[in-house]
């Protein structure tokens, strides 16, 4: 690790601002930061530690129905906090990496690094969540933008999280077998008037929604609705724990378990 | 009744408490006042020449003290190799020069270039990264039969292959199996690969060296599972320092599995540079530097061919292997594919004709030597995976075709050079087919079917060689050690014993069990006797902890030692209670005159011992200790019966251990609760292999399962409840105890039921499946499946 400076604002307004020296780097929770850092594979300057930002954490209703999340909040929280306002979600939080990961990661933290095999960016692509940073709203749809890369512009911080809930939803992951991150994972959402389906840990492109699936499940939500339905594994992830043609099987058969799980 | 204390009792492990409660003293908790520490800088490459290394930057950085490159080893002998294979032609094997620091090339990922001692660590690492190597790339050499095919790209430009050795085994029985071939009613022929490991105990490797100016003295804390052997082959063989100005001492180690048995680079250089910088120098491995740096293991492949005749006997046995040894020779690296691997190919059978043939192989990838079973795991896994498909392409029960081909008498020659002194195969294999209900897998089968699961059954016997080794012997077959083990048992005046011991401990419980065995031998409480183990300057010459036998062969001579205590007990007991010795009688910790109510306290000889007022000084030295080296005459044959029961989801390919049921002979078991925790560590990392783990190298030798998120290790979720049974005991004839040794029976026995499993689920399903490489990850089975 090489030396730097930490930052522990207490308000967005001072964490933007801190986020303004040079080399700035936004801290949540740290689960893949503070292992990057050990290996001497990033040397930011100053750490801007987000998780003192009482702002920032925390599960609640809005007044339109919707669920809104502090950037700052751990996975642990979600799952307990939104587990009665957005099942699907919280179960998905709740089986994220292991306890200890769970009581520090955050979902802003796992929303900004965007791993192509991490679990929260295919809730909130696949609920069609709104990003909501110190500056502007981000709808997720136009916020994913490929592997480890989002819409987010320097020092942007993301706040909250706003996700639609859908009337039922699932969230399926195969695991791999080294990490237990998601080799393939799945989330599915039916909402009044259409069907999301946000698939991560597959693609060379990071999370992606199926729009075949979705279109189908759209006029009949049955696992049945999918029969003959695949993704091409040409430009999914291959590598020691899968081909791209084992992904993209793996998406159709988490798919139709997600569909079948939702509830 | 179970008994509560002695040989049988299920004492608790008394090591436990400090281990559970952070009072361990583990080598990374050694701080010594003023140590300096060091970094590695290692090689990114895996395989190219040195042109420069440039320290003159890195030199005027902060906090450091000294920057080491080869070139400061110029003068020190290399690594050594502790074991020299002969050839098929009778020729030694290659043996490369391995240096503590790369000197001209480098030959693998992870391999040491320099090493700079500084006042920290972050100083060290910051000067380090300052350091201007340049290499000059060449070609990996990575697969073990492209580099047997291709002498032109070398690994060791000075040897005259890649080859280390061409072994054949036993050399005069080729002709006659391969006419046993010709002949065969049926042969069935396996190609696969045992899949390479890394050790990954808890504890990382850690070295700290101390010099003392005054008094000339060295001494290197390290995490070995034998310091003795250590002393022996760093002071003699690397840094020329006599046993008697070097002390090693292993600590609390955290587990070692094999890869701590051998003689590092790390320790010599923490030794060599305490020295050169005046100051005490550390180095505790990283886990990413653990995976490139320790002694890695398995990694053959191998065609395994099996003769039988019209009534399904086995009349032949025939495998070719390639062996792979990394860059460099590891300590014990070539004794693993070939004298502990193909003495082992008879298994639990009468095979009467066996021809073992391994092609040793370089490699620029991290040197491979024992692992949990070293050989013997290779070796069942193969000969009970051609077993398995035999039977289905003969259509035969595969238990059945086992039992016809048992060993039933002992004791047995085999035709592969060592000779099982007791066992009893049919006796476990019952035992495992009522243990494990195998006549209700069909009805399980169906329930698994009901919810789209495939479900499998595997079976397999084992037999180890354990309780290494008759020194002779494996003098004769090129090692460079003896495999006897020392005791020194002190008895102090108020009683209590302290049992100096070769052997070491890193998680196997010998302060708990080597005391059951003297406790049952003088009629004391176990809470009396002390173990005390780890370190060259306070016991006996010792050759440390691996192959299963520091109970065989360490506890063997802890009881002779103790034997000579209570036969010099005796004659003090007799002269003070005026009766002949031969009268003496020790029972429950008291001396006795036989037939007299004549009697004496075991502390009432023990004080009499070191207060000799009423003492026969004339004939009897004081004191009370005592010290012996036990040789065996043989190795030990563990052996037993496994049965894995799995599901395969036929949508993923995900297997899951549903069952598992171990069968093992283990002679007499001095602690059962520490043999079955044996055979569940062993168990989990046999299925570990099966399932999970697997350390692979892409074309250019670099590593692709460098950390935890690609090498998967087993996890609590990952293994069933085991139902583990060691009551099948047919006692060792030949050691005082009757012990055989149980560390390494779950790592051999458990692989190739769970592969047989999965076939049998596959099979069962309609899928033309025979064989899938280890680990059966969802992705390789998957693959299978689809044909």
């Amino acid at each position: 690790m090489y030396n730097f400076d930490v930052e522990r604002p207490g308000s967005v307004a001072d964490a933007a601002a801190a986020m303004g020296r040079e080399d700035a780097q936004a801290l949540g929770g740290g689960q893949t930061l503070i292992p990057t850092l050990k290996q001497r594979l990033a040397s930011p300057s100053v750490l801007v530690s987000l998780t003192g930002v009482s702002e920032m954490q925390g599960v609640c209703s809005t007044d339109d129905g919707r669920v809104a999340i502090g950037g700052a909040t751990t996975h642990a929280t979600v799952a307990r906090e939104a587990a009665s306002l957005y099942p699907g979600l919280a179960a998905l939080a709740g089986h994220i990496g292991d306890p200890a990961v769970r009581n520090r990661g955050t979902i802003g933290g796992s929303l900004a690094n965007n791993d192509p095999s991490a679990c929260y960016p295919a809730a909130a692509l696949g609920s069609g969540a709104t990003i909501i940073t110190n500056s502007r709203e981000i709808a997720a749809d136009d916020y994913f933008q490929g592997m480890f890369t989002t819409a987010l512009e320097e020092g942007e911080i993301i706040t909250e999280v706003r996700f639609p809930v859908p009337e039922v939803s699932n969230y399926q992951k195969f695991v791999q077998p080294a990490s237990r991150f998601a080799l393939v994972g799945v989330f599915v959402a039916k909402f009044a008037d259409d069907v999301r389906v946000a698939v991560t840990g597959a693609s060379n492109e990071g999370v992606f929604r199926w729009s075949e699936a979705e279109a189908a499940l759209s006029s009949d939500f049955s696992a049945g609705a999918l029969g003959g339905l695949s993704v091409s594994g040409d430009n999914m992830i291959s590598d020691l724990h899968g081909t791209g043609e084992y992904r993209a099987h793996l998406v159709g058969v988490m798919t139709e378990r997600a569909v079948a799980a939702a509830s | 009744m179970p008994k509560d204390s002695g040989i049988g009792a299920s004492s608790k492990r008394r090591e436990d408490v400090r281990f559970l409660t952070g009072a361990g003293n583990y080598t990374d908790d050694i701080n010594i006042h003023g140590q300096a520490h060091v970094f590695f800088l290692r090689s990114d490459i895996a395989h190219g020449t040195i042109s420069s290394v440039d320290t003159s930057a890195a030199e005027a950085m902060p906090g450091v003290v000294k920057i080491f490159t080869g070139a400061d080893f110029e003068a020190v002998g290399g690594m050594p190799c502790g074991w020299q294979v002969t050839d098929k032609h009778g020729q030694p094997m290659q043996e490369p020069k391995h240096p503590v620091l790369a000197h001209g090339k480098v030959r693998h990922v992870g391999e040491p270039i320099a090493a700079v001692v500084a006042d920290t660590l972050e100083q060290a690492r910051d000067a380090a990264e300052a350091i201007d190597v340049d290499i000059a790339e060449l070609p990996a050499v990575v697969d073990m039969k492209a580099a047997v095919a291709n002498s032109d790209n070398k690994v060791h430009d000075d040897l005259t292959s890649n080859l280390c050795y061409d072994w054949g085994f036993v050399e005069e029985n080729k002709a006659a199996t391969d006419e046993a071939f010709s002949n065969a009613a049926h042969v069935t022929t396996l190609e696969l690969v045992n899949n390479r490991l890394v050790a990954n105990p808890m504890e990382p490797r850690v070295a700290v060296g101390d010099y003392a100016r005054g008094t000339g003295d060295h001494t290197l804390y390290t995490t070995s599972q034998n310091p003795h052997v250590i002393r022996l082959l760093m002071g003699a063989f690397v840094l020329g320092i006599p046993e008697h100005k070097l002390r090693v001492v292993a600590p609390d180690v955290g587990g070692g599995f094999g890869t701590k048995i051998f003689h590092y680079q790390e320790e010599a250089f923490c030794t060599f540079a305490a020295k050169a910088c005046g100051r005490p120098v550390k180095w505790t491995s990283s886990r990413s530097e653990a995976f490139m740096s320790d002694a890695h293991g398995r990694d053959h492949v191998t065609k395994i061919e099996l003769a039988l005749d019209g009534d399904n006997n086995f009349t032949a046995l025939r495998t070719e292997t390639f062996a792979n040894m990394g860059a460099y020779l590891s300590t014990f690296a070539p004794s693993v594919p070939t004298w502990l691997h193909g003495t082992l190919m008879a298994g639990n059978y009468k095979t009467p004709l066996i021809y073992v043939n391994v092609k040793a192989v370089f490699t620029n990838t991290v040197p491979v030597d024992a692992y949990r079973g070293a050989g013997r795991p290779e070796a069942t896994f193969q000969l009970e995976r051609v077993i398995d498909k035999a039977a289905r392409e003969l259509g035969v029960d595969p238990i059945a075709l086992r039992r016809q081909n048992f060993v039933t008498e002992f004791p047995y020659a085999t035709p592969v050079a060592v000779e099982y002194d007791t066992g009893d195969y049919v006796a476990t294999m019952d035992k495992l087919e009522a243990m494990a209900d195998l006549s209700g897998f069909e009805a399980r089968r169906k329930a698994s079917e009901a919810k789209g699961k495939l479900r499998g059954l595997g079976v397999n016997c084992y037999i180890e060689a354990c309780g290494i080794a008759p020194s002779n012997l494996v003098g004769q077959l090129g090692a460079r050690a003896g495999l006897y083990e020392s005791a020194t048992v002190r008895v102090n005046a108020t009683g209590g014993l302290v049992v100096m011991t070769g052997s070491h401990s890193h998680g196997q419980g010998h302060e708990t069990a080597f005391p059951q065995v003297i406790a049952d031998m003088i009629g004391i409480d176990e809470s009396m006797i002390e173990v005390v183990h780890g370190d060259t300057a306070n016991t006996p010459m010792g050759m440390g902890t691996y192959g299963s036998r520091s109970l065989a062969v360490g506890g063997s001579a802890m009881v002779r030692a103790t034997e000579k205590i209570i036969a010099k007990a005796k004659k003090i007991a007799g002269h003070i209670l005026e009766a002949s010795d031969a009268d003496i009688e020790l029972k429950d910790g008291t001396f006795s005159v036989a037939g007299t109510d004549k009697s004496l306290a075991w502390g009432d000889v023990t004080l009499a011992a070191y207060v000799p007022h009423n003492y026969p000084l004339e004939d009897l030295e004081p004191g009370l200790e005592e010290t012996a080296f036990y040789d065996p005459s043989n190795f030990t044959y563990p052996a037993g019966a496994y049965a894995c029961e799995v599901e395969v989801d036929p949508d993923t390919g995900k297997v899951t251990i549903e069952a598992f049921t171990a069968v093992d002979d283990f002679g007499n078991v001095v602690n059962p609760m520490i043999v079955t925790g044996q055979v569940h560590g062993g168990l989990a990392q046999g299925i570990g292999q099966a399932l999970l783990e697997n350390c692979a190298y892409d074309e250019n030798g670099q590593l692709l399962s460098a950390s935890y998120m690609d090498y998967a290790m087993p996890r609590a979720d990952d293994v069933p409840f085991y139902q583990v049974d060691h009551s099948c005991q047919t006692p060792c004839t030949h050691n005082p105890l009757g012990v055989k040794g149980c560390g390494e029976a779950g790592a051999i026995g458990s692989p190739p039921s769970v592969v047989n499993a999965v076939v049998d689920a596959l099979q069962s399903a309609g899928k033309n499946v025979t064989h899938i490489d280890m680990p059966l990850s969802p992705a390789r089975v998957w693959a299978a499946m689809q044909g």
